[in-house]
């Protein structure tokens, strides 16, 4: 075993023979013999080796364990693609009322009436967000969404008596899309990007074949620009019969200003973990609902929550529908991550149509400020951007002219940043952008903010001129610095040597 | 203006100016004018901090949970509960707001965190890796099956009655998509019963305990699926792996589960998290995150997210599921929380729910109209045969401030007159007892309603 400064230690190297935090409830029923409960040959020699500790050790321990950790609560977070706006704190009171919290999945519906209700509502918003009428809460994060999607359309062709085989999915797709088609059985076929940062209409009416079941697209696109060609792009995927699917990953640029449905996407799916402010948790957990068009309604999940308008007086009741024969069945146990739910519900219920209208402008506003500030003389030079246009609530740099005046990469300018206390953006994404950037401030960050990151910047690329060390070392004032990437996959170490 | 928002009117213009732009709108310019929406969302008007509380306490307070009545609801999810300790760590910022832990040396804390998680899992089910997490237990299920199809190519799943329907029903619905045929092995006197396999299976599908609360003898079923070339995937039920043999020993190729009962809340059905472990073998072929241990470049421990080249955002469509966003900080909470058990704590809780569990088993069956529906070994929840419509029962029960379980005909109708009835660490012998009177006297009653009615 490695030998590790006291920081270090894990919490099973904490523990020691006889210590424990917890005391079990009385045993207050007659005790019976265990063999006579469970027969030894069904029964383990060995307790797991779990670690024994004391309750302070414990709290300890894992707190010391959360220092180590950069958090949004604390720093800025420009990571692209990912929407680190602010976490509200209500939204955490709320989802503990023992009401939500201690709420049974399996409780009869007519005594989970809350519940419903809320789930019902937020359907209903997040439907009027994206302009479609119908929608799922079931999927659990944005790439499950997408598995959804994909699986709707597979349900909708074959229904139609329709067998297809691709998917088209645009070169600066997210990573989740092309997988998530290889796992819904389907061929990805990739479609190019013009030199505007738009879909290659060129390119995609020459691979919208009558074989292509859909076009998995985000707009605004990855790059993040809004798509010029999306009436055409929509004439051209309607026109082969294929679906329109929409990756909700940067819907935060455009809530109450245009929707996916006015667009003429089938299918969209929302990550609550981003525009609508679930924690992220250190990855999850999130929840990746989705909203279709009447056509496609006919297969979403089951169950569905449903509204049955209330008779002689009473209110309306709030039900779980099964009985839908063409559905694609369930994607998971139980109705979805309804914690998710009240959070995201708090939020919508906070800001309303002009809060939310307001979000997505500030978004935009602080991403071009951001971009503005990054645009000038002693920055540009060395990170321009990828493309030279107004950008939507995120934006791309390359730093190909850094690598080559500075001899620094795209990585070594994220360690350094790691030095000045600020995350660094998405870096190598997307994969069109040679050494690319991808910044996302989001509209809950302060113009000072976003004046410092910009001189933060800046400083680095100074220093880089002078010593392009100072950066190809760095970081140097985190907890641990460079780690040995290569070394962790070839001899991977996953668990604890006991 | 929003709470959330600190940009001020003479900022905003100040920064249109920067940008070179007379307005918000010309930042929105490039959107098609007639794609624009040009009316505000048909949403209520946003409220004060107070009044989203008291909205949202007021749709808490029509819902009855386990706090309202006394509740021996399990099926997939447990009344289990939940130690201050686990709130008080999950609710700092540093855990709760971080994004996955790309950049490493910003992340140990969640890094570190993932490691202890899954030598855990590794402890409890005997199989060498666990990965970070995946949504929760029927699609842990369901990604097993991806597993064995990258695995083997094969066409088919035996998949045993005995496993929840949710993930039964999860499992049919993805496989459809990868193009994977499921079929159903029967359950005779409540266990699993494999028919012989050819080398069509891809992978055997079973759980521990299954859905009637019976310990499945998951040896020797794994050792014919070995014999035909197939995987077994055993979903478990992670308490009562304090006691049962782990499913590494039983020749399980991947053992998953649903993992709330460690840590989590009920959350009318999550967020909780799903657990993933596999034989060394499968190392590579496990989908979503891993953290594996390293050094830095002063040869420091360190902690990185590894074998990324099995991921979506790495290998894209060649990659071995497309999980990206999981359940960190559910799978943290269940670090905790059995770090908050312990060695011996874990043993002691499961015993204690073995043992109220015979206790409770004796105490129904003694009640007249009601017998057990098989008499094999349990751990925490177990079927009861009513003599009595069970929907009625259960509707007398809630009268008495009981919810006595789940009933059985919603996913069996060959079982429309049984009900599963869980047992958690916070049910005592006087709730237990309660539960056998409320059952006496709504059976009895139900009992002489149909006789009148005769």
């Amino acid at each position: 075993m490695m030998r590790a400064s006291d920081d270090r230690l894990t919490i099973y190297e904490r523990s020691r023979p006889g210590r424990r935090a917890f005391v079990a409830p009385l045993l207050d029923v007659p005790e019976r013999a265990l063999d006579e409960l469970l027969p030894p040959e069904l029964r383990r020699s060995e307790a797991p080796r779990l670690p024994e500790v004391a309750e302070p050790e414990i709290v300890r321990h894992y707190n010391r364990l959360s220092r180590r950790n950069f958090d949004l609560d604390t720093g800025f977070y420009p990571l692209g693609s990912c929407t680190m706006k602010y976490n509200p704190k209500l939204h955490e009171r709320v989802a503990g009322l023992p009401g939500h919290a201690r709420l049974h999945p399996l409780q009869d519906p007519s005594r989970a009436q809350g519940a419903l209700e809320l789930m019902w509502k937020l359907q209903q918003s997040l439907g009027e967000i994206a302009g479609l009428p119908h929608v799922s809460l079931q999927p659990s994060a944005g790439s499950h969404g997408e598995l959804a999607g994909v699986l709707l359309t597979r349900a909708y062709h074959e229904d139609h008596g329709d067998r297809r085989t691709k998917v088209l999915t645009p070169d600066n797709a997210h990573g989740t899309n092309p997988a998530t088609v290889t796992m819904a059985g389907y061929e990805v076929v990739k479609v190019g990007t013009d030199e505007r940062g738009n879909v290659d209409l060129d390119d995609l009416r020459a691979k919208a074949t009558e074989d292509v079941a859909c076009l998995m697209l985000t707009n605004p696109s990855t790059v993040g620009l809004f798509e010029q060609g999306i009436e055409e792009i929509e004439r051209i995927v309607h026109g082969v019969g294929a679906t329109l699917y929409y990756d909700g990953a940067n819907l935060n640029a455009i809530m109450g200003i245009c929707r996916p449905g006015d667009m003429g996407f089938d299918i969209v799916h929302f990550n609550l973990h981003k525009s609508f402010t679930q924690p992220h948790g250190g990855g999850g957990p999130g929840a990746g609902p989705i909203a279709v068009a009447e056509r496609i309604e006919p297969y979403l999940p089951r169950p569905q929550v449903i509204v049955r308008e209330g008779t002689n007086g009473s209110g309306p009741r709030y039900d779980l529908d099964y009985d839908r024969p063409k559905s694609i069945g369930r994607l998971r146990g139980f109705q979805g991550n309804y914690g998710v739910f009240v959070r995201s519900y708090a939020y919508i219920r906070s800001l309303g149509a002009a809060g939310l209208r307001e979000v997505s402008e500030v978004a935009v506003l602080n991403a071009n400020y951001l971009l503005a500030r990054l645009q000038r003389e002693g920055v540009a030079e060395y990170l321009p951007a990828a493309y030279d246009r107004i950008c939507k609530h995120e934006f791309v740099l390359s730093g190909t002219p850094m690598k080559r005046a500075l001899g620094i990469k795209t990585l070594d300018l994220a360690k350094r940043l790691l030095d000045f206390g600020v995350h660094p953006p998405t870096v190598y994404f997307p994969l069109i952008v040679d050494e690319a950037l991808l910044i996302e401030p989001t509209e809950t960050e302060t113009k000072e903010t976003l004046d410092r990151f910009a001189d933060i910047v800046a400083e680095i690329l100074r220093e880089a001129a002078e010593d392009p060390e100072l950066a190809r070392n760095a970081p140097y004032a985190t907890p641990v610095r460079r780690l040995d990437e290569a070394q962790a996959a070839r001899h991977p170490v996953v668990r604890q040597a006991m | 203006m929003t709470s959330y928002i600190s940009a001020t009117e003479a900022e905003r213009r100040e920064m249109l100016a920067a940008i070179g732009v007379g307005s918000i709108d010309d930042l929105f310019a490039d959107i098609p004018a007639q794609l624009r929406l040009g009316r505000a969302l048909a949403l209520d008007a946003g409220l004060s901090e107070q009044e989203v509380y008291d909205e949202l306490r007021a749709l808490a307070a029509r819902n009855v949970s386990a706090e309202d009545e006394v509740s021996f609801l399990g099926a997939g999810m447990y009344d289990s509960y939940v130690p201050a300790l686990v709130d008080s760590i999950i609710s700092r910022s540093e855990f709760l707001t971080p994004y996955t832990p790309y950049q490493p040396e910003i992340s140990q804390g969640g890094l570190q965190a993932m490691f202890e998680y899954q030598t855990a899992i590794s402890e409890l089910t005997g199989l060498p890796v666990s990965n970070a997490s995946v949504y929760e237990g029927p699609s842990a299920v369901a990604a097993a099956g991806y597993v064995a199809k990258l695995e083997n190519g094969r066409r088919r799943f035996i998949v045993a009655r005995g496993v929840h329907p949710h993930a039964r029903e999860t499992l049919a619905t993805l496989a459809k998509g990868y193009g994977m045929e499921t079929e159903e092995a029967p359950l005779r006197d409540g266990r699993t019963e494999l028919a012989p396999l050819d080398d069509s299976v891809s992978a055997i599908i079973l759980q521990q305990p299954n859905f009637l609360g019976v310990v499945e003898d998951v040896a020797p079923l794994a050792a014919a699926a070995r014999e035909a070339g197939a995987l077994t995937i055993c979903s478990c039920d992670p308490i009562p792996l304090a006691l049962l043999k782990p499913p590494g020993e039983c020749g399980v190729d991947v053992a998953v589960g649903e993992g709330q009962t460690l840590g989590n809340r009920l959350d009318f059905g999550g967020p909780s998290f799903g657990f993933f472990a596999v034989t060394q073998s499968l190392l590579r072929r496990i989908p979503g995150r891993i953290a594996g241990e390293t050094t830095d470049v002063e040869g420091r421990r360190g902690f990185v997210l590894t074998l990324q080249t099995r991921e979506q955002h790495i290998r894209r469509e060649r990659a071995t599921s497309n999980i990206c966003t999981s359940q960190a900080l559910n799978a943290l909470a269940g670090v905790i929380y059995l770090s908050w058990l312990g060695r011996r704590g874990l043993v002691e809780l499961a015993e204690l729910m073995l043992q109220r569990t015979a206790y409770a088993r004796e105490r129904l069956a003694a009640v007249e109209g009601v017998e057990l529906l098989v008499d094999q070994p349990v751990v925490r929840e177990f079927a009861v045969r009513l003599g009595a419509p069970v929907e009625s029962v259960i509707a007398r029960c809630r009268e008495e401030g009981i919810n006595p379980g789940y009933p059985l005909g919603r996913d069996y109708p060959e079982l429309d007159d049984c009900l599963l009835v869980a047992i958690t660490e916070r049910r005592t012998r006087a709730d237990i007892d309660r539960l056998a009177d409320a059952l006496a006297a709504a059976v009895a009653t139900e009992r002489e309603r149909l006789a009148v009615r005769a």
